[in-house]
């Protein structure tokens, strides 16, 4: 069943167009990668689906929900938004504690006191950051910030959780603990994920389709194995030997 | 003079008529710089420019202008304000406000983009992501908020026109330190001019401490 489907997308922020996307549907409860070179609009995708961007033109079906992208905003826009999850490539941690970090996107909603308590405690511990609950957010080491960003993505139990390069100021250790949490989430929740990376192999190792998208165009959607083993486009060839110029 | 009672009521007239002007200021100027900081809208430029212009308004204008709208003739003298220290409050709240709405939107401004993002992506209202950024930006704006204190307590050009520095009633501790110079009382002068300096301290340092606390204190929250 699809969970998202984008027609006709096309951001152009001035003269040039930096996102253009005829149509895309994305099925429910499977993870996404999304790679290209730099500058190639990956970013920019995410942000139109987690409403942050605002295209000139474009319709987005999530969930059953058709949406004017143009014309969407107030509490139309937040009612789809608080359906998402999204975490940026450097996180940002408030200067607050890790739990108030993590219980900030609950608080937005008016949740109850005890709720949050259980939620974001549950969160950290899926994390590995239980024990850091009170420290002070901006006191953590990058591994752990970002641990904490998708502690407060997934305290929200989004339908779908967007990653933008989570990973990428990352050593390995964090990494590994950051996709195998973000296993868990997919496995316990059937959440949707996109994830844009720059790491073809950690594209292989989490996502069951990849989406090729290079200057701002979608240019191939695959299931991961084909679209390694067998890319079509002679862009995407190019781009998984190493051999794109960008 | 210094720590008779009259000294103690300029002192305290003085602390009572900045501090109401701060609130106004406070109240205004906070969420309006903040608003300014965050988005953007037509005419927003020129806004910024008055906005910075106004910050360094002589206050001596500014008494003249209250004086005007509050004299017998003026659009609001049926108050009956002027000589009373609701003028001053009035003169001291348009003399800070500009400079808090000027420095919150700098402060505001001074976060990153990213910031803005994560809030909105958490499912923030407008209104919730003004708060959470002045939450965010709250030294910066605190710094902002003791500038103004400071320029409140000390100036005199607007206090003395739209006050008058009568004795008990509108006399506040700059204009007390003018009366003091002309009758040759240099002493007493430097001495309230101490009592000011020293409040000043003790304010700026209550902000800073404020500032601290309220960090632990969130550490401390739900450890």
């Amino acid at each position: 069943m699809p969970d998202l489907q984008l027609q006709n997308i096309l951001v152009k922020p001035g003269t040039k167009e930096i996102l253009k996307l005829e149509q895309l549907t994305l099925m429910e409860s499977q993870i996404y990668a999304i790679v290209g070179p730099s500058g190639s609009g990956k970013s920019t995708f995410l942000k139109v689906i987690n409403l942050l961007m605002k295209p000139v033109q474009g319709k987005m079906n999530f969930f059953g929900q058709e949406l004017s992208l143009p014309h969407l905003s107030g509490s139309g826009r937040l009612l789809v938004q608080r359906e998402m999850a999204f975490v940026a490539q450097k996180p940002v941690m408030f200067q607050t504690t890790v739990f108030e970090n993590v219980a900030m996107g609950l608080r937005y909603r008016g949740i109850d006191r005890l709720t949050i308590r259980k939620r974001v405690n549950e969160a950290l511990e899926q994390v590995g950051l239980l024990g850091s609950a009170g420290q002070a957010a901006h006191t953590l080491s990058g591994g752990e910030a970002q641990r904490v960003a998708l502690a407060r993505a997934l305290v929200l139990k989004p339908k779908l959780l967007l990653l933008d390069e989570p990973t990428s100021n990352l050593d390995p250790k964090n990494v590994s603990i950051f996709e195998q949490v973000t296993r868990n989430i997919h496995q316990t929740f059937q959440t949707t994920i996109l994830i844009v990376t720059h790491h073809l192999h950690q594209a292989r190792r989490l996502a069951s389709h990849c989406l090729f998208i290079h200057e701002g165009k979608l240019v191939e959607m695959a299931d991961t194995d084909s679209f390694f083993q067998t890319p079509k486009t002679e862009d995407l060839k190019a781009f998984l030997s190493g051999q794109m110029v960008y | 003079m210094p720590f008779s009672q009259d000294v103690i009521s300029v002192i305290l007239l003085s602390l009572q008529v900045s501090t109401v002007a701060i609130v106004i200021g406070v109240l205004i100027g906070i969420p309006f710089g903040s608003f300014l900081g965050l988005y953007a809208f037509p005419g927003k430029r020129l806004l910024t420019v008055v906005i910075y212009t106004l910050m360094g308004l002589p206050p001596v204008l500014i008494g003249v202008i209250v004086y005007l709208l509050l004299s017998k003739h003026g659009p609001l003298g049926s108050l009956q304000w002027l000589f009373t220290p609701q003028a001053m409050m009035v003169a001291q709240s348009i003399l800070v406000t500009p400079i808090i709405i000027g420095l919150s939107m700098s402060a505001v401004q001074a976060k990153e983009q990213t910031y803005l993002e994560t809030i909105r992506s958490l499912g923030a209202t407008p209104a919730q992501t003004i708060w959470t950024i002045i939450k965010e930006s709250r030294k910066g704006i605190w710094a902002g908020v003791a500038t103004a204190y400071g320029r409140a307590i000390s100036e005199v050009g607007a206090v003395m026109l739209v006050g008058g520095n009568i004795e008990g009633h509108t006399r506040v501790m700059t204009t007390a330190i003018i009366l003091e110079t002309r009758m040759g009382n240099f002493d007493a002068a430097l001495q309230l001019g101490a009592v000011l300096l020293i409040i000043s301290f003790i304010l700026n340092n209550l902000l800073v401490m404020g500032i601290l606390a309220d960090f632990r204190s969130r550490r401390r929250k739900e450890s």
